[in-house]
């Protein structure tokens, strides 16, 4: 970890209150700070809360929401909701993976974008839709505007 | 008298369709036409999410449906002096205008309760709440009621738990009471996990202090003083509103120290979920708030409300369930226990999706029918096509076909069919939806999800998926739907907690009422819904075709062959059957066809 990811640790750690109880809160915060889970946080974060490393990782594996590898600048997230797969995601899915020359779960190797599925992010009515970075939901895709929301968003 | 403004939704849904950008088009649109005194008010979503987003004006309650930034000027006009209703704009049922919010069948045929505030009252707004009798329940509870008597007037209301399991809220809040403990729990289980459901989270975006007011009455009765509210990490706004809530209502002195002025203490903090499906299970849900995995504790067990959070007595309830509570003390166990049926009082809420006209929320009294729901509310599905199948419950429930469209909706009913009333998400599948994909996609979700802990969930969700897969890709044999019913029973049997439990229930639910479909998969080699790709065909018809070579064109893999001005063919053994050329061949010709099974040799 650089100096300034360190120091970003130290911060949020500061804030939180070093029981087990904090751990998941932890993980989240550093996670939303450095953008993934590195490696070397572990140790700090287990002294912190007061359990092993191993257990640190073991919680960090656990949920799907934890990343122990860097993500790319852009995380798109297509919805595999019950609604979105019956009106056509897997077909989302398909044309952004050869649109972006990664499959499902990878990152470009320029960092810009990794691409990932969504248990459902309950805008069904939007099916089938796709989430950049959490926050923004495009809805009432076909195959073909999901590729040009990339587009829009460069 | 209400006074005239314009009220826009502002859920997840509405927003990402545009609302923001609509209200703030608005409010410049209005003080071009020197209205700016007209208010242009920020509420919850109405729950009609196929119109989205929504413009309501009041008094009138004139409805605007899928207004764009560009029709600002037009609405804000329509309220000068003079100034007619923008009638394109008007939502529109067979043809025609329905231009109230009221006459709308879709709400008309509604029942109202725990929505009722979702789309009139400003989510962000503590006054807004109280102005509609917010917290009006808990003050009479502070000031008026025993603990035990808050439990007896939930104990009558009947209410059942509304995440799915449908147990008893009074009985659950009982226990608790009586249970030992220096600190006790009230935990709102806002996981809500299963694909194709957003209740909870419409709840928790468009009314979060009526969650807020039920969870605390709930402190009151049991004798916690913290609560923890479990939400999705993947509603954003809807912990960005709750954060607001509670902190205004801290401010009004609903929720921290000394509540009212009555020494009743109750702290609230927001827990965010961390992906994790399982962690709707209550075991598993308090384990992850102690910083652990999300796994459940193995059996036998205590019960939560005995040993829950920090092993401390812990009530934990839906969303749905705690946003019950106010209706049940203002308006009385009797008032809320009058709808329903014997055994499943209040409304019940869905989220109503998949291939259905009126896509959106809504809330009936409990032993409403499907048919109730699906095609009269819902309008069936869209163009009129027959509807195949209704999904209630996401991986834990069961797919019903159209033949029992009468069943009540309610916790026995459905169970009873095989499916289960489940945490709100009712998916609608037509003719194009095929049931083996469905129960394989269902499966999926469960394998990833199991926790790992139960080794007949573990590998048994693998080897069910495995066989699923074989069979939508052309590989199945005789013998598989067996195998299917005997690894559904020992996952079931040989799982400690309700994922494992249920997760072969959108199996055996398939094979129950569309026995015929897994055969045609396996006997035919057919996919008669035309989804599996393995067991379908594209195929030009020769009386159609004109020969205008389009769908050669788009085909990347160069397998229509066929000379300007004559038939075109496909050779089957270059097709990908990605799909292309039906979308290719012009509406008016229609020549490409998608077939279930293999095109026979000599076509």
């Amino acid at each position: 970890m650089s100096e300034e990811q360190l120091a970003r640790l130290r911060e949020i750690l500061a804030a939180h209150e070093g029981k087990r109880g904090s751990l998941i809160p932890i993980l989240q915060d550093v996670q939303s700070a450095l953008g993934y889970l590195p490696e070397a946080a572990m140790p700090h974060i287990a002294r912190h809360t007061g359990v092993s490393a191993g257990q640190v990782y073991g919680v960090a594996g656990f949920f799907a929401q934890f990343h122990l590898k860097p993500r790319g600048r852009k995380v798109v997230s297509v919805c595999k909701g019950t609604a979105c797969h019956v009106q056509g995601a897997t077909r989302v899915m398909e044309r952004l993976e050869e649109h972006l020359g990664i499959k499902e779960g990878e990152t470009t190797p320029d960092g810009e974008y990794t691409l990932e599925s969504v248990a459902c992010v309950g805008c069904c009515a939007l099916a089938p839709c796709v989430v950049v970075n959490n926050d923004d939901v495009h809805g009432r895709l076909d195959p073909h505007a999901a590729v040009a929301v990339l587009a829009k968003d460069k | 008298m209400t006074t005239r403004r314009f009220l826009i939704s502002r859920g997840t849904c509405c927003v990402s369709a545009g609302a923001d950008r609509v209200a703030d088009a608005l409010e410049t649109e209005l003080r071009k036409v020197g209205l700016g005194g007209i208010q242009v008010k920020r509420v919850g979503c109405p729950g009609f999410s196929q119109l989205d987003p929504v413009v309501i004006v009041e008094p009138e309650g004139l409805l605007y449906a899928e207004v764009r930034p560009e029709d600002a000027p037009e609405l804000a006009k329509s309220l000068t002096p003079g100034g007619q209703p923008v009638e394109r704009l008007f939502y529109r049922r067979n043809g025609e205008a329905v231009p109230r919010f009221a006459d709308i069948p879709y709400y008309r045929r509604q029942d109202r309760v725990l929505m009722k505030n979702c789309g009139t009252v400003n989510p962000e707004s503590v006054e807004d709440y109280v102005e509609v009798g917010g917290y009006a329940a808990l003050r009479k509870v502070l000031t008026g009621l025993t603990q035990v008597e808050v439990v007896e007037e939930v104990k009558r209301s009947g209410l059942r738990g509304l995440g799915g399991a449908g147990f008893a809220t009074g009985r659950k809040w009982e226990s608790c009471l009586r249970a030992k403990g220096e600190h006790k729990f009230v935990i709102c289980n806002g996981d809500e996990g299963d694909p194709g459901a957003f209740v909870d989270r419409s709840l928790l975006e468009g009314d979060p202090h009526s969650v807020l007011e039920g969870m605390a009455i709930a402190g009151y009765a049991v004798g916690a003083s913290t609560g923890y509210i479990y939400v999705r990490a993947e509603y954003p706004l809807a912990v960005r509103r709750l954060r607001m809530a509670i902190e205004q209502a801290r401010d009004f002195g609903f929720l921290g120290e000394n509540i009212l002025g009555t020494g009743f203490t109750f702290n609230l903090q927001i827990f965010q979920g961390a992906g994790a499906f399982v962690c709707g299970e209550s075991t598993a849900l308090t384990q992850s708030i102690e910083g652990y995995r999300g796994m459940p504790r193995p059996l036998p067990r205590p019960r939560t409300t005995e040993a829950g959070l920090n092993a401390s007595p812990t009530v934990l309830n839906n969303v749905k369930t705690f946003a019950a509570i106010r209706w049940i003390i203002n308006e009385g166990a009797a008032w809320f226990a009058a709808r329903g049926t014997a055994r499943s009082k209040g409304t019940a809420l869905f989220s109503l999706t998949g291939k259905v006209a009126n896509c959106g929320l809504i809330e009936v009294p409990m032993g409403a029918t499907l048919r109730e729901v699906v095609c009269e509310i819902g309008g069936g599905v869209p163009g009129g096509k027959p509807i195949k199948a209704i999904q209630t419950g996401g991986p834990s429930g069961g797919c019903l076909p159209a033949n029992l469209l009468d069943t009540p909706v309610d916790f026995d009913s459905l169970a009873a069919v095989g499916s289960m009333m489940g945490s709100g998400g009712m998916v609608v599948m037509d003719e194009e939806t095929c049931m083996v994909d469905i129960a394989r996609y269902f499966m999926d979700f469960c394998k990833k999800e199991s926790c790992g802990q139960c080794p007949l969930c573990r590998l048994g969700t693998v080897q069910m998926l495995s066989t699923l897969t074989a069979i939508t890709e052309g590989r199945g044999k005789a013998g598989d739907i067996d195998l299917l019913l005997e690894l559904s029973e020992a996952v079931a049997r040989g799982s400690i907690c309700g994922l494992g439990q249920s997760a072969p229930n959108p199996v055996l639910s398939t094979i129950r009422h569309f026995r015929d479909e897994y055969e045609a998969h396996i006997n035919e080699r057919a996919c008669p819904a035309r989804v599996c790709k393995a067991l379908i065909s594209y195929y030009i018809s020769p009386e159609r075709c004109v020969g205008c070579g389009l769908c050669s064109k788009e085909c990347p893999v160069d397998a229509i062959r066929g000379e300007r001005r004559q038939i075109h063919v496909i050779d089957q053994d270059r097709c990908t059957r990605c799909g292309l050329c039906v979308n290719a061949c012009p509406e008016r010709f229609a020549a490409v066809e998608r077939q279930p099974g293999q095109v026979p040799a000599n076509a």
